[in-house]
């Protein structure tokens, strides 16, 4: 009884907590000004969070060493930038200047987004038939070879009239475009940004809390055993591809409409690196985890550490601040997490209020045993 | 309806050049507690895995409920390398070559020799997951939540199962926190959350003192009733096995040695003879 308690004063505190966050951002966006760094980093990290998320699904509860994401990103920002180009835009001269495009329809934001998860969901689900049945290395070198395959296809000058080739897609519907439902206003972008991956990463944590969560987790724990017990794996590894990649493919649209443009060659291995490293410093199989050490990454990389680029921050006469100083200390930082964080900063735990609590509980505790003075040793 | 529950036929297993089951043939029959029995190296497991569909036997046959479930005979590679009994018998039989969850779908379960817990999930988790081969939902209905009932359902049933073996106190604990012998009372108990109709148990023993083997008999025999259940144990502590099975079939070297009811593999000199090679280490 306490027990359910407990638990409904959490999903309490989660949705104020939530519906805080939301304010917050949407007082901040109205009053401040909008090219601020500040959201810049907000919006690429809850992107980078959702892929991050998608990428934990696989590799941290399913127990899939997946190197994918990038090609199923790939898949999703250009679905979502080639349907969401208007036509006219697309029969001119200024993006398909080389080729006749072939594509002659032009969707709003909501079905482009959700379409460029159907589709990179629907590339996951055929590769996922012979990939899956590889195990541990082989998978991860398999999904790295499909993802820079998918590349290579998306600049191929034959799927020009659908891709551009390897030219740069733009005009298409970016942020800028997102309207308020039934008005002509401006929706707050960052805000936009943090609803859908909000929305996604809550539907991937409902999957993991569900009887089809556990069975993954049970396959990732022991397939031999999970086999035992009934658990198709086939079946459920394909689930979790499928599931993975569709949120990848979302992520990769909202990337794409952060951009303003896209293009294939910045879909690199490096990218899915990039998303691993927040994995692992997030810790594998932590929710939260990844999503903290996304914005993180985030922040390092595009604003805290970008003084270290900047050769007029030079002080002493030392010419060590230059233009790439930045990826030095960078790395080592990561080396150091590594090193002493070797479960990432969060383990395979999640934030719990439950936790928070305790924590509180035990401050307490010891302010009360200091006022007294005795020291119980 | 006949009585036969399993029924293996000619099973052979080999690996490389390692015959680990020869020419294997047995039943078991509805209701009763069936053990194997053999020294170590004897090919017990991998009998069990060519049931389970871990292993895809070299040749030979498995029914389940007078159904064939699993069939294959020596082909491409092993044609040449067989080194079993009756390689031309099942050649017209298609091969059928199930997973093993497949299996367990049709009602059969089972435990593991050394004990496969899942390692992050608690007492409960780890028989409630049990359950979820059985449940009626879909991806999409689990996620939002529109499986409720069944959720509730799968609940209850997981905290009767834990009530019964007395391991409801430990229920939000780490699996592999629980000392060994409860470790395997644990699994039993995973294994009856698929529903089975046939339980096959690879050493449940192992690792128990005599009090402890004396007790999980008795639960054997008591779970075996309430669940109308059909049993066939690999075991290594005789006691437990004369004392609670009702036939016995002892391999060696693979091979079938002697088979019939406790009494009867007490006198076989056979059985004496591929004992007294091992019986130094008992
Ligand atoms: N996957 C495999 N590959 C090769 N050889 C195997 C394999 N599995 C089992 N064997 C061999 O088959 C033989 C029988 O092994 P098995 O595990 O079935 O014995 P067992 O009767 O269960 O013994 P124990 O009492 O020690 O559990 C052994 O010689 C073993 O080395
Ligand atoms: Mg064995």
């Amino acid at each position: 009884m306490d027990l359910r308690k407990d638990k409904k004063k959490d999903m309490l505190c989660t949705a104020v907590a939530l519906a805080a966050m939301f304010i917050v951002l949407l007082v901040m966006e109205l009053t401040m000004k909008s090219t601020s760094i500040l959201f810049t980093v907000m919006k690429k990290g809850v992107i980078y969070a959702l892929v991050a998320v998608s990428m934990n699904l696989l590799n941290g509860f399913t127990g899939l060493f997946s190197l994918g994401q990038a090609g199923f990103m790939l898949i999703g920002a250009y679905t979502y930038s080639i349907l969401s180009m208007p036509v006219s835009v697309k029969m001119g001269e200024s993006v398909y200047k080389y080729y006749d495009c072939a594509i002659g329809i032009e969707l709003g934001i909501f079905p482009s987004l959700i379409l460029a998860g159907v589709i990179a969901a629907v590339f996951a689900a055929l590769i996922g038939l012979p990939v899956l049945r590889l195990k541990s290395d082989y998978l991860a070198i398999a999904t790295l070879g499909f993802a820079e395959i998918l590349r290579a296809l998306f600049q191929w000058d034959a799927m020009g009239p659908v891709t551009n080739g390897a030219n740069v897609l733009r005009q298409y519907k970016d942020l800028t475009k997102v309207k308020i439902p039934f008005t002509n206003i401006q929706f707050p972008p960052t805000l936009f940004c943090f609803l859908v991956s909000g929305i996604c990463i809550a539907i991937i944590v409902l999957l993991i809390n569900s009887s089809y969560g556990r069975a993954f987790k049970a396959i990732r724990d022991d397939e031999i055993a999970a086999e035992a017990m009934g658990i198709n794996l086939f079946k459920h590894k394909e689930m979790s591809f499928v599931i993975s990649s569709f949120f990848a493919g979302i992520s990769g649209a909202m990337l794409a409409m952060f951009q303003y443009t896209v293009q294939a060659a910045q879909f690199k291995t490096a990218m899915t690196y990039e998303i691993l490293l927040i994995v692992v410093i997030g810790g594998i199989g932590s929710v939260t985890g990844s999503c903290i050490a996304s914005f993180l990454f985030i922040a390092c990389n595009e604003w805290w550490l970008r003084f270290l680029d900047e050769s007029s921050n030079n002080i002493l006469g030392l010419n060590i601040l230059r233009s790439g100083f930045r990826k030095v200390v960078f790395s080592i930082i990561i080396m150091i997490i590594v090193l002493f964080f070797s479960k990432g900063i969060m383990g395979d735990r999640e934030f719990s209020w439950a936790r928070i609590r305790a924590f509180f509980a035990r401050f307490k505790k010891k302010a009360a045993a200091s006022e007294g003075g005795e020291p119980n040793v | 309806m006949s009585d036969s529950v399993l029924r293996m036929e000619d099973v052979t297993m080999q690996f490389g050049g390692v015959v680990a089951v020869n020419n294997l043939s047995l039943e078991v029959n509805r209701g009763e507690i069936v053990a194997l029995i053999g020294p170590n190296g004897a090919g017990k497991t991998t009998a069990f895995n060519c049931i389970t569909g871990v292993y895809e036997p070299t040749n030979g046959q498995v029914f389940y409920e007078d159904k064939l479930i699993v069939a294959n005979h020596p082909s491409g590679k092993m044609k040449k390398a067989y080194q079993g009994m009756n390689s031309e018998k099942y050649i017209h039989v298609k091969p059928i070559d199930p997973t093993p969850d497949q299996i367990t779908k049709l009602g059969i379960a089972r435990t593991f020799q050394n004990i496969r817990l899942w390692k992050s999930m608690t007492v409960f988790e780890n028989v409630l997951t049990a359950k979820h081969m059985r449940a009626r939902q879909n991806v999409f209905s689990a996620t939002f939540r529109l499986n409720a009932a069944e959720e509730h359902r799968m609940h209850e049933e997981t905290l009767a199962l834990l009530e019964e073996q007395n391991l409801l106190q430990f229920k939000d604990d780490l699996a592999t926190s629980l000392p060994y012998g409860l470790q395997r009372r644990l699994e039993i108990a995973r294994a009856l959350a698929t529903e089975p109709k046939l339980l096959l148990l690879d050493e449940p023993a192992a690792g128990m003192n005599p009090q402890e083997t004396e007790d999980l008999g008795q639960f054997i025999v008591q779970i075996k009733e309430k669940y109308d259940l059909t049993i066939f144990m690999i075991e290594h502590h005789m006691d437990l096995v004369m004392r609670f099975s009702d036939r016995i079939y002892v391999i060696d070297f693979g091979k079938l040695i002697a088979k019939g009811t406790p009494a009867e593999i007490q006198a076989n000199p056979k059985v004496i003879e591929a004992y007294l090679g091992v019986a130094d280490d008992e």
